[in-house]
C-alpha cells in the first residue's frame, strides 16, 4: 500500500543537523521525481536551541503543510516542548525515537502514536566521522521508499568537495540508518514519482522574489538585514552583479528606502526587502515615493507580531500597515504572493506595475513562503518589465511639465542626463510643473492623478488566482492560498463543487472584479493568518461580499492546514 | 548681473543655474547669498545642468533645489544623503549635490551624515547652519548653545552641549570638510568648487544666518575670521587644528585622499544562466 503524500519532522537541537538532512531529503526527493516542500521551525537563537525540518513530499505539486505529521524522528528531545504545538500527531504517526535519549515527551507520546525505537547515535557511532542525521535520513528515506540513486547524487553534490571519507560516512550512516527501518512496514511508503512533465526547480520563496525582480528588470538594491527578508537581499547581493546591477548595505531601512528613492529618481529600478519594524521605519520614504511619483519595490516578509514580535515564524499581520500605514493621501500598490513559486511572479510584476505606474508598489509575502523551499514546476515566463514612460518631447518651446496631468495619470517621466527635463521632484505638494504649490486646485488635482493611474491601470487576471466553480468560495491570500487550495480540491474530490480565490493585487482594489468572481455564491469562508482578521475587514470595507461570510483566521506560529479550512468548508455546508 | 569669478572664464553664467522660483526666505537670510553661491560654483564649474542632480531634506535651507534649474529631489526630513547616496551609487556619472540645514542634517538625519563620511560616496554636501530650526519657527538645534533660552519649547535652554559640525565630520571620516559664510558668496562658491573637484565625499561648512529667530547672527560678519591654516590631507592634523579653532574659522581644514566608495558592476551572466542553479 502507498500514500499520495508523506509529513515529516526532523528534529534535534541545534549542531544534530535536522535541517541538513531535511534539506538532503528534499534534495533527493526532487532527484527521483517528487515534488515536495520544506519549512523550518527555530526559536529566535542564532544557533543551538530547538530546530526542526518540517518536510512534506508527494507525486503531485505541495501547496502547503501536511494535516499532521506521519513521521517524527528525533536526534534529542532537547527543547521540544517549546513547538510540540507545531508537531500535531495521531494514533496513526509514527515517533522514531533514540533510546539513549530518553522517553518521549509526555506532550507527544499523549497523541497516541506508535513509538519504534532506533539506536541513532549508537549506529552513528560505530561509523568513523558518523554522523545522526545521516543515520535518520537513512531511516526516513527507507521509510517513505526513496530509491537510493536520489540520495546519492545529493550527497556527491553536498559533499564531493569534502572528499572521500566524508562521502564514505554519510553513505555508511545512511546504509546503518534505512538497514534498521527496512524491516518496519509502517506503510507510509510514497506512491511512486512522476518524472514527466515540465522541469521542476527547487527554489525558496525568497530566492524566488529575488529573482522575480532580476527578471523584472531591478538594477539596484539597498539592503538592511531582518530575520526573515535577509535572504532575499543575500541572494540578490551577487546575482545583481552578475547581472550589471548593485547591492549597498545601508545603516537602516531609513536609508535602505531612501537610496532606492535616490536610485530610481535616476532612472534605476530599484527595491528593498525588509520584515514589519523596517517597513514602519521606510513608511515615511514610500509617502515620498508616491508624492514625488518615484517607483521603488518594497517586499515585506511578515512575521509573527509587531516589534520583533516572533522573528522566526509566519503571520499575515502587516497587512495593515502596508495598506493603510502611509501617511496622507497615499495611494500605493499593495500585491501578494500566492504561493512560494508565484514569489517570482509576483514580485517581477510588482517591478513591472511601480515602474509602469511611477509609484511605490509594496510585495507582501511571509516566513512561511520566504523561508520555505519548494519543488516547483519551472514557473512560466511572465512578460513583465520595468518600462518607465520617459518624456520624449523635451527642450522645445514648451516647458516640461513633470507632473502633467494626463488621461491615465501618468505623466512622462524626465530623468538625469535628459536634457531639457531638469525639474524638482517633490514631496511637497506641487503644481504639474513640478513646483511647490499648496493651493487646493493643485492638491486635489495631484491627488487626483496618482490615485487615477492606479485604478484605471488594466491590471488583467493577474488580479487573483481564481479557480472552482459551486456556491461556496475561499477567498484568501498570501501563503494561507495553499492549504485553501487543498481544502477546496478535497472538497470538490468528494463531490461538493466549491470556488478558491485568492487575491494577488490587494490595492488598489478591484470590487468588479471580485464580484465577477463570487457571481452566484451564496456562502463565503475568509481564510488568513491574523489575529485579529485584517483581511477580512480590510474585505469587508471595501467590497460587496455576497451570502453569509464566515472567517477562519488565527494568528502565528501554527500554520494554517488543509484540514482546518476543509472542517470548517464542510460545517459550513 | 551676473559675474564670474574670474573675468576671462566664458561659459555658463550663474544665472542659468536658477530658476524662476521666488524663495519663502525671510529678507535678510543668509540662504540666499549660500544660493548665489551655489549657482556661481555650478557655472565656475561649468557643470551640464541635466547631468547635476541637487538633493535636500526639509527646513528653509532644503528648499533650494526649487531655486536652481538642474535636476533636483527634495525629500524628506533627514534623508537627504541617503536619498543622494543612492542617485550616486547608481548612476556615477551624475554630479550630486546636497543641501540642508544643521537639524536635517545632525538631528534626524545625524546617522546618516554619520555613514555618508565613512562610507565617501564621491558627492558634496553643503549644510547650512544656523544653530536653530528655521523652518519650525525657531527652535533649539543640535548645533545652538546650551544656555540658548528663546525657543518655547526649551524656555531654560537645551540644556545640552553643541555639537561642532567640521569636527563630528572629520570624527567620522568625510575626505574633504571645509567652512565657509554665506556673506561671501564669492568664497562659498570657492569651497564648493573644491569640494565637487575632490573626489570622495566633501562636507562644506556654512555658517548662514536666520535673521529671524537668531537676529544677534547678523554680528558673525565681525565673529568669522580665516582659518589660516593651510589644508592638509591627514585627518589627525585637521582635527587638532579645528578642535583650537573657536568654530568661526573659515577655510578648508581636511583634503584627505581616501578612496571614494563606488561598487563596480559588469554582466557577466543571464538571468537564464542564474535560473539554471534552481533547475533539479
Ligand atoms: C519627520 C519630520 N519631523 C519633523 C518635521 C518638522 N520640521 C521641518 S523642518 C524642521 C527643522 C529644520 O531645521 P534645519 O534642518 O536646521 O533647517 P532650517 O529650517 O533651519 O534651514 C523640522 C523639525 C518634519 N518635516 N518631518
Ligand atoms: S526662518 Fe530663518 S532660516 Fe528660515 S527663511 Fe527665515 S531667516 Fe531664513
Amino acid at each position: 500500500m502507498t500514500v499520495d503524500s508523506v509529513t515529516i519532522a526532523l528534529v534535534g537541537s541545534g549542531g544534530a543537523g535536522a535541517m541538513t538532512a531535511g534539506q538532503m531529503l528534499l534534495d533527493a526527493a526532487a532527484n527521483v521525481g517528487w515534488y515536495g516542500l520544506m519549512s523550518r521551525s527555530t526559536g529566535p537563537q542564532i544557533r543551538g536551541g530547538e530546530a526542526a525540518a518540517l518536510v512534506r513530499l508527494s507525486p503531485t505539486p505541495v501547496h502547503g503543510p501536511g494535516d499532521r505529521f506521519d513521521i517524527i524522528i528525533a536526534f534529542d528531545w532537547q527543547n521540544v516542548e517549546r513547538f510540540a504545538a507545531e508537531l500535531p500527531l495521531s494514533e496513526k504517526s509514527v515517533i522514531i525515537t533514540d533510546p539513549s535519549q530518553g522517553e518521549v515527551p509526555a506532550v507527544l507520546a499523549a497523541s497516541g502514536a506508535k513509538q519504534v525505537e532506533l539506536p541513532i547515535k549508537e549506529l552513528a557511532g560505530r561509523i568513523p566521522g558518523g554522523r545522526v542525521n545521516m543515520v535518520g535520513l537513512g531511516a526516513v528515506a527507507a521509510i517513505v521508499g526513496l530509491p537510493r540513486a536520489g540520495i546519492d547524487a545529493v550527497i556527491q553534490k553536498a559533499l564531493g568537495k569534502k572528499g572521500d571519507a566524508a562521502i564514505q560516512a554519510s553513505n555508511a550512516g545512511i546504509d546503518a540508518g534505512s538497514k534498521e527501518a527496512a524491516g518496519w512496514n509502517l506503510g507510509l511508503e510514497l506512491a511512486a514519482p512522476n518524472k514527466e512533465g515540465a522541469t521542476r526547480w527547487n527554489i525558496s520563496g525568497n530566492e524566488a522574489a529575488g529573482l522575480g525582480a532580476l527578471k523584472g528588470g531591478v538594477k539596484f538594491c539597498a539592503a538592511y538585514p531582518i530575520t526573515p527578508a535577509t535572504e532575499i537581499l543575500e541572494w540578490l547581493a551577487p546575482n545583481l552583479a552578475k547581472t550589471g546591477g548593485k547591492l549597498v548595505q545601508a545603516e537602516d531601512e531609513l536609508a535602505s528606502i531612501a537610496m532606492c528613492l535616490g536610485a530610481s529618481f535616476s532612472g534605476v529600478p530599484s527595491i528593498t526587502a525588509t520584515a514589519g519594524p523596517g517597513l514602519s521605519l521606510m513608511t515615511e520614504c514610500i509617502g515620498l515615493g508616491v508624492a514625488s511619483e518615484t517607483p521603488v519595490v518594497i517586499v515585506d516578509v511578515q512575521r509573527g507580531g509587531p516589534s520583533t514580535g516572533i522573528p522566526t515564524k509566519s503571520e499575515q499581520s502587516d497587512l495593515n500597515i502596508a495598506v493603510y500605514g502611509l501617511h496622507g493621501d497615499a495611494p500605493h500598490l499593495v500585491v501578494g504572493p500566492t504561493s512560494i513559486g508565484d514569489c517570482l511572479f509576483t514580485t517581477q510584476w510588482a517591478v513591472h506595475l511601480a515602474e509602469a505606474l511611477q509609484t511605490p508598489a509594496i510585495v507582501l509575502s511571509d516566513q512561511a513562503m520566504g523561508q520555505s523551499r519548494a519543488i516547483v514546476d519551472k514557473p512560466a515566463d511572465a512578460p513583465h518589465k520595468a518600462n518607465r514612460l520617459l518624456a520624449t518631447d523635451l527642450g522645445g518651446e514648451a516647458k516640461y511639465k513633470r507632473y502633467a496631468d494626463t488621461e491615465s495619470g501618468v505623466s512622462p517621466a524626465a530623468i538625469p542626463g535628459m536634457p531639457g527635463g531638469e525639474h524638482t521632484a517633490d514631496g511637497l505638494e506641487h503644481a504639474e510643473n513640478a513646483l511647490p504649490s499648496s493651493q487646493a486646485s493643485d492638491h486635489q488635482k495631484q491627488l487626483d492623478k496618482r490615485l487615477r493611474k492606479l485604478t484605471s491601470h488594466d491590471y488583467g487576471d493577474a488580479w487573483a488566482d481564481v479557480e472552482g466553480e459551486g456556491e461556496i468560495a475561499v477567498v484568501t491570500w498570501g501563503s494561507a492560498t495553499g492549504p485553501s487550495r487543498e481544502a477546496v480540491r478535497r472538497l470538490e474530490a468528494a463531490g461538493t463543487k466549491a470556488r478558491l480565490v485568492a487575491i494577488r493585487l490587494i490595492s488598489p482594489v478591484q470590487p468588479a472584479k471580485l464580484a465577477a468572481a463570487l457571481d452566484g455564491v451564496s456562502k463565503v469562508l475568509v481564510v488568513e493568518q491574523t489575529h485579529g482578521a485584517q483581511f477580512h475587514k480590510f474585505l469587508r470595507g471595501h467590497y460587496d461580499l455576497p451570502g453569509a461570510v464566515s472567517v477562519f483566521s488565527r494568528p502565528g506560529p501554527l500554520p494554517i492546514r488543509a484540514r482546518e479550512v476543509h472542517e470548517t468548508l464542510l460545517s459550513l455546508i | 548681473m551676473d559675474t564670474h569669478l574670474t573675468d576671462d572664464v566664458v561659459g555658463p553664467l550663474p544665472g542659468d543655474y536658477k530658476s524662476d522660483v521666488k524663495p519663502i526666505w525671510c529678507p535678510g537670510c543668509g540662504d540666499y547669498s549660500v544660493l548665489a553661491g551655489i549657482t556661481r560654483a555650478m557655472a565656475t564649474m561649468g557643470l551640464e545642468r541635466h547631468d547635476t542632480v541637487v538633493v535636500s531634506g526639509i527646513g528653509c535651507s532644503s528648499r533650494i533645489p526649487a531655486y536652481t534649474s538642474v535636476y533636483g529631489y527634495h525629500t524628506v526630513h533627514g534623508r537627504s544623503l541617503a536619498v543622494a547616496s543612492g542617485v550616486k551609487l547608481a548612476r556615477p556619472e551624475l554630479n550630486v549635490l546636497i543641501f540642508g540645514g544643521d537639524g536635517d542634517g545632525f538631528s534626524i538625519g545625524g546617522n546618516h551624515f554619520l555613514h555618508a563620511c565613512r562610507r565617501n560616496v564621491d558627492m558634496t554636501y553643503i549644510v547650512m547652519d544656523n544653530q536653530v530650526y528655521g523652518m519650525t519657527k525657531g527652535q533649539a538645534s543640535p548645533t545652538t548653545e546650551a544656555d540658548w533660552c528663546e525657543s518655547k519649547l526649551t524656555p531654560e535652554g537645551p540644556g545640552v552641549n553643541p555639537i561642532q559640525p567640521v569636527a563630528l565630520a572629520l570624527a567620522c571620516g568625510a575626505n574633504f570638510v571645509a567652512r565657509g559664510f554665506s556673506n561671501n558668496p564669492n568664497e562659498v562658491a570657492r569651497l564648493i568648487v573644491e569640494g565637487v573637484r575632490h573626489p570622495g565625499f566633501s562636507v562644506i561648512h556654512i555658517l548662514s544666518p536666520c535673521v529671524t529667530f537668531r537676529p544677534e547672527q547678523r554680528n558673525w560678519k565681525s565673529t568669522v575670521h580665516p582659518y589660516g591654516r593651510e589644508p592638509t590631507d591627514d585627518p589627525n592634523e585637521a582635527m587638532r587644528a579645528v578642535l583650537e579653532d573657536d568654530g568661526f574659522g573659515l577655510g578648508i581644514f581636511l583634503a584627505g585622499n581616501r578612496r571614494p566608495f563606488q561598487p563596480e558592476s559588469a554582466a557577466t551572466r543571464s538571468i537564464a544562466q542564474i535560473e539554471e542553479g534552481f533547475a533539479v
